[in-house]
């Protein structure tokens, strides 16, 4: 196999569908810069300013989370806790299945991804409609999203148009308009029937225990309204310290996901409906999910916890704009998903040991991050991870040779001048095969090796 | 505490034992995060109506204009539901269109536009808050194609950090801005998802 198991899903990829990556990607992160530019003076101090508050969360988590849980009981929620995927799952379907719901209707939310729980509720004789546009196009096609904002980046107008007939929802038309108004009268009704609506939650505050929900279709505001039951499935990792750290993070997240100065609907749930409300859910569930987070959080890479999913890392990086989503085979892709994926897996590190070296470690993904992770910094440790633990790195250039010499002084300086015999050799008969492909596109320049260290040795003669 | 809450708990405290120095919560001003240039000189009104139009909704400060509105997109009924305020209502009833105060489940389809009370304004992002305890009824400033929140100028802020600070009581609070809208297919703005196509803001004297 030539390269990595990434440069092989690149290589897969249909031209248009990375045309289209390409370009949604990069006008976003043009827009993105453009907006937090003319809104604000200096918007790197917002940016680190989210980072040290969640930073902060997360170096006190077990006492706001314990804060956060204590008011979230006292507004009348009840909270469970789920330490892995399949707790979270049969928690979800327990609470279901005692309110005797059968009918759900789910927005999007990464948590629910990362379990994959319409599949598992569906499994379990239940109806789970994703109602975010594209998450519902992507459960039609039985497909995974490939973007954490934009879950069908890599879907063009004629696929979805192809789908929709496919699935009775009138004949042909790629019309973005039309498609939009036909999701819209398939859901309505299917909102009135629903028994419960299922949610993630961006933010819990740990003071007043308000979940902020964030959504700009209104799904999430749909999925709470005619039904009498709500369940927000939420990472451990999700709590704030206080209500006015809500501006800080909201502030951040519409800019960084989709150039908006606010996400179109901002939702602040802290308990059921009251009594004089006629419409809403009579109970609220959140559970709180673990699975592999507080194992992160122990790790020297525990900076990734900050990620508030806005999905800025995917389009600025070069390496998700030329392999798409799906090239990271997990739920989250991209930078943050090179790293979060294989901390996650747990046990399964090795299956996911080689995203972290799929990257030119350029670092557009940290000048982006509203939370300024250092996402380079966590994919060098992840790679030494791999290393250390003898996790064999196929399509990756061996390095042992260039270790040894680069730990042995004489063989070095031995190397550095006897490598200027490549001035005179055709680059095809360089004896790198990983340095060869790189000189595909490239001319190396005149090597000159040794010559730094007789230039320093006359000097001190002198 | 159940099994499964200590067994989380457990973790992650044992997570943190190993952190060597921990970050401290930041000292910083709400109003550094207020997007300035949002702001115009003439008033809270003047930059809320800029920017709820930047997100095409509309800001509108008379019932006449409203009702003109309302003709113009040939509404026939709408729930219309404020406790404290008979005109609106009045108004829409004698230029012909019907309404209703309760808002009925089974002939959801039915309403061409929902007018519910909102619970305050944001003028830096022109955002509309609503609230479970003003608003009459959630289904009503929700599923309809037109949504009208009426507001007193009272009830406008400066900045998200304004808006947070008069949180109250209220299980449920919605900060709206602009109609509902999705850009996932090829990236292409539509407007009117699941939620309104239309979002006005009408804003009336002080009660």
């Amino acid at each position: 196999m030539k390269g990595q198991p990434i440069d092989r899903f690149s290589s897969e990829l249909a031209a248009d569908t990375r045309t289209a990556v390409i370009a949604s990607a990069s006008s976003t992160t043009e827009k993105r810069s453009h907006i937090l530019n003319s809104d604000y003076p200096d918007p790197n101090r917002l940016r680190k300013l989210a980072a040290q508050i969640k930073q902060h969360t997360l170096d006190h988590l077990d006492t706001y989370l314990e804060q956060a849980v204590s008011k979230m009981r006292e507004n009348g929620v009840k909270v469970h806790f789920a330490s892995d995927g399949d707790a979270a799952r049969e928690t979800v379907l327990s609470i279901l299945k005692e309110k005797g719901a059968r009918k759900i209707v789910k927005s999007k939310s990464m948590a629910s991804e990362e379990i994959h729980l319409n599949e598992f509720l569906e499994k379990n004789g239940l109806e789970c409609l994703e109602s975010d546009l594209g998450e519902f196009i992507v459960q039609l096609d039985g497909d995974v999203p490939s973007h954490i904002v934009r879950p069908i980046i890599h879907k063009n107008r004629r696929e979805i148009a192809n789908t929709f007939e496919r699935e009775g929802l009138g004949e042909y038309n790629d019309d973005p308009e039309v498609i939009t108004r036909r999701a819209r009268a398939f859901f309505r009704s299917r909102y009135m029937e629903s028994d419960a609506g299922i949610t993630g939650g961006n933010f819990i505050s740990a003071e007043s225990g308000r979940v902020a929900l964030v959504t700009n279709e209104g799904n999430a505001r749909f999925s709470m309204a005619p039904n009498r039951l709500h369940i927000a499935l939420i990472g451990i990792e999700k709590v704030i310290p206080r209500d006015r750290d809500f501006s800080v993070f909201l502030n951040l997240l519409a800019r960084s996901a989709t150039a908006q100065q606010l996400t179109v609907y901002t939702q602040f749930i802290s308990g059921p409906r009251v009594d004089s409300q006629p419409s809403g859910p009579d109970e609220m569930h959140v559970v709180l999910m673990d699975n592999g987070r507080s194992d992160t959080l122990g790790s020297n890479c525990s900076e990734i916890l900050r990620c508030i999913r806005c999905g800025a890392c995917q389009n600025v990086c070069p390496v998700y704009r030329q392999a798409s989503g799906h090239a990271y085979r997990a739920t989250y892709g991209g930078p943050v998903g090179a790293v979060l994926s294989p901390l996650l897996a747990g046990d399964a590190f090795p299956q996911y040991s080689d995203l972290p070296r799929a990257s030119s470690l350029c670092g557009a993904c940290r000048e982006v991050c509203p939370v300024d992770i250092p996402i380079p910094d966590l994919l060098v440790k992840l790679r030494a991870k791999g290393k250390v633990e003898g996790i064999p790195t196929p399509g990756s250039p061996s390095m042992g040779g260039f270790a040894r010499g680069a730990t042995s002084p004489g063989l070095w300086r031995a190397g550095l001048r006897a490598a200027n015999v490549m001035n005179s050799l055709p680059a095809s008969w360089i004896p790198a095969p990983a340095l060869r492909s790189w000189l595909d596109q490239r001319t190396l320049p005149t090597w000159k090796g040794g010559e730094f260290r007789r230039w320093m040795k006359e000097r001190r003669k002198a | 505490m159940s099994d499964s809450e200590k067994a989380v708990f457990d973790s992650v405290r044992s997570a943190l034992k190993a952190k060597g120095e921990k970050t401290p919560y930041p000292e910083y001003d709400t109003a550094d995060l207020i997007a300035r240039p949002r702001l115009e000189s003439g008033g809270l009104w003047q930059s809320f109506s800029k920017n709820i139009s930047a997100v095409n909704g509309k800001a509108m400060r008379s019932i006449d204009e409203l009702v003109s509105f309302l003709l113009e997109k040939k509404c026939r009924f709408g729930h219309c539901s404020l406790e404290w305020d008979s005109t609106i209502g009045e108004a829409i009833r004698a230029a012909g269109m019907r309404t209703s105060t309760e808002f009925d489940r089974e002939r959801f389809e039915d309403y061409e536009f929902g007018i519910t009370s909102g619970s305050g304004a944001v003028a830096e992002t022109g955002t509309i808050v609503l609230t479970d305890a003003e608003t009459s009824d959630r289904l009503a400033a929700l599923s309809p194609w037109i949504h009208i929140a009426v507001i007193t100028e009272d009830q406008l802020v400066e900045s998200l950090g304004d808006a947070i600070g008069r949180f109250d009581e209220n299980n449920y609070i919605v900060w709206a801005t602009g109609p509902s809208k999705t850009a996932d297919v090829e990236g292409i703005l539509i407007e009117g998802v699941h939620g309104p196509g239309e979002q006005i803001c009408l804003c009336l004297p002080n009660r």
